[in-house]
């Protein structure tokens, strides 16, 4: 396991005072598969976090947790101070976090405006179906289409607007660039700061640290199923050697 | 040719049947993946329910086709939590099993309790008698059943595909993990639909019991045809239930007709065809 860098601050050393999401010693199981060895990090008020590793390390397995949707877990995930270990994921969703999976888990029997309207409102604040169309206003033009009749990138549009409306401040997007042409990965990069600047809290996993590099404020580096290493966005350059060899690229 | 206008209204009504009782099977499948052989243990609940209900507590048909479907609706939520929810993520074969034995649990129960031969419910008064409509003589009742099964199917058909709720229990049937991390309760969902389809099959017990009397095996007579019904309209399907369902019972009315010697076969022909040319049924998709 490489060494973790002294110029950057340790895993999880970020303050716990003032964080949104506190995550302590998470361990996960997929039946019989231990996936998270206990994962350390927090997430501040209106960052954009992004848990950076290879394919297998433990990213998505890590949102999953957090949403409460892995069948076994221990240790501790604080929300704005209230334990989420051992809440199921609608009560979750209710506190006001939204999963925007790797999949996109577009329904492919309802259509567009029903998969959008579909998570219900969870609280006051989310944008107004005006608002999500200005953001991407190819889902105006295909309301009635079928959801997974919809390109790679017009699904991914529509896997995030669906969680915009539905008030939740804290969003985890899982690989939301992932097989999407640059002209779409550019636009979701757009939408993910315009997110930001309009007070939203987003733990990002992503593979592609170039995109993740136009938004991110922190990063966290995974790797079997723990955090190892931690810097800010204003260190990536210093990072840069450390973090090819983190994700073998 | 009154007797072929005779054949087909029988075959409407048993058709309004398996409709009402595929339906209620097809939103349970799409729903909780289970192939529910109670269903017809469960119809004919519906059937005594509305006997107790005027023979115990002086109530009406009228109240009864509310109260019937609510009641058994009620006791199938409580096999749902009780029993059907450990099946979650297991092969069907179980969900089969187990609801197979309630049902002989539930029959052999009335059976012993009232015996096999039928309880008389009468024809409610407002629905006595017949029209001439020239060509055939047609009972108020059975055009009766006719008439609000389909109103019932068409209000389920669009509370399922054109509402709010509908569009969280065809999510659910996709990813039931996803939609509850979108902040539905999903197995509280889950319940309800049973509920719901139960309530179907009871309220079809309700309707049948001034036709067929009140009898423990009832829903034993009938449960085999009706998935032989389901299997041909596509397992899941909404639409596909309900026309299947018609449109098998106005077929074995026309064989009765016809062919008197395949009626009682000729729905299973029907399902084996069915089944070699489009193995996922009439309007279902491929899993």
């Amino acid at each position: 396991m490489p060494e973790v860098m002294t110029a950057t601050r340790s895993p999880g050393e970020y303050s716990a005072a003032g964080t949104i999401l506190e995550v302590r010693n998470l361990e996960s199981w997929y039946g019989e598969s231990h996936i998270l060895h206990g994962m350390n990090f927090n997430v501040k008020p209106g960052e954009v976090v992004t848990l950076l590793g290879r394919n297998g390390a433990g990213k998505t397995t890590t949102l999953k947790s957090i949403m409460g949707i892995i069948g076994k877990r221990s240790g501790s995930v604080q929300f704005n101070g209230r334990e989420l270990i051992r809440m199921t994921s609608d009560k979750i969703a209710r506190l006001g976090i939204a999963l925007c999976p790797e999949e996109r888990g577009i329904f492919a029997s309802l259509d567009v405006r029903e998969n959008l309207l579909l998570p219900p409102v969870v609280r006051p604040g989310g944008l107004t179906l005006d608002q999500i169309f200005e953001l991407f206003p190819n889902l105006k033009e295909r309301l009635k289409s079928q959801g997974t009749k919809l390109s790679g990138g017009e699904q991914q549009m529509l896997a995030i607007a669906r969680i915009l409306r539905t008030g939740a401040s804290f969003l985890m997007l899982d690989e939301p660039t992932e097989g999407l042409a640059p002209v779409i990965i550019q636009q979701i990069g757009h939408t993910i700061a315009r997110l930001k600047k309009e007070g939203f809290t987003i733990l990002l996993v992503e593979q592609n640290f170039r995109f993740a590099s136009t938004v991110a404020d922190r990063y966290y580096v995974v790797e079997h199923g723990k955090v190892i290493d931690g810097f800010a966005n204003a260190d990536l350059a210093a990072n840069m050697d450390k973090l090819h060899t983190y994700l073998g690229v | 040719m009154q007797a072929l206008y005779a054949q087909l209204l029988v075959g409407l009504i048993n058709g309004s049947f398996y409709a009402l009782l595929s339906l209620g099977l097809a939103v349970i499948f799409g729903m909780l993946n289970i192939i529910n052989f109670a269903h017809g243990a469960l119809y004919m609940m519906g059937a005594f329910c509305a006997y107790f209900l005027l023979n115990i507590g002086g109530i009406n048909y009228w109240w009864a086709l509310l109260l019937a479907p609510i009641i058994v609706g009620i006791f199938g939520m409580i096999l749902e939590r009780t029993l059907l929810q450990w099946l979650t993520g297991l092969d069907h074969l179980y969900g089969l099993l187990l609801t197979f034995g309630i049902a002989l649990i539930v029959q052999g129960l009335f059976q012993n309790y009232f015996g096999s031969s039928g309880l008389p419910y009468a024809i409610p008064d407002q629905l006595r008698g017949g029209m001439n409509l020239g060509f055939m003589f047609l009972p108020i009742y059975r055009g009766w059943v006719v008439v609000f099964s389909l109103v019932i199917c068409v209000a389920t058909w669009f509370l399922i595909e054109r509402t709010r709720l509908g569009a969280y229990l065809r999510a659910a049937t996709e990813n039931p993990t996803l939609v509850r991390a979108f902040g539905i309760n999903v197995p509280r969902m889950i319940t309800l639909t049973y509920g719901l389809g139960v309530g179907l099959a009871a309220l079809a017990g309700v309707l049948s019991a001034p036709i067929n009397q009140v009898r423990p095996l009832m829903g034993a007579d009938l449960i085999i045809v009706v998935f032989a019904v389901v299997v041909i309209g596509g397992m899941g399907s909404i639409m596909g239930s309900i026309i299947t369902g018609f449109a098998l019972g106005v077929i074995e009315g026309l064989t009765k007709y016809f062919y008197p010697e395949a009626s009682n076969t000729v729905v299973f022909v029907l399902m084996v065809l069915v089944l070699l040319v489009k193995p996922t049924g009439l309007t279902g998709r491929a899993a």
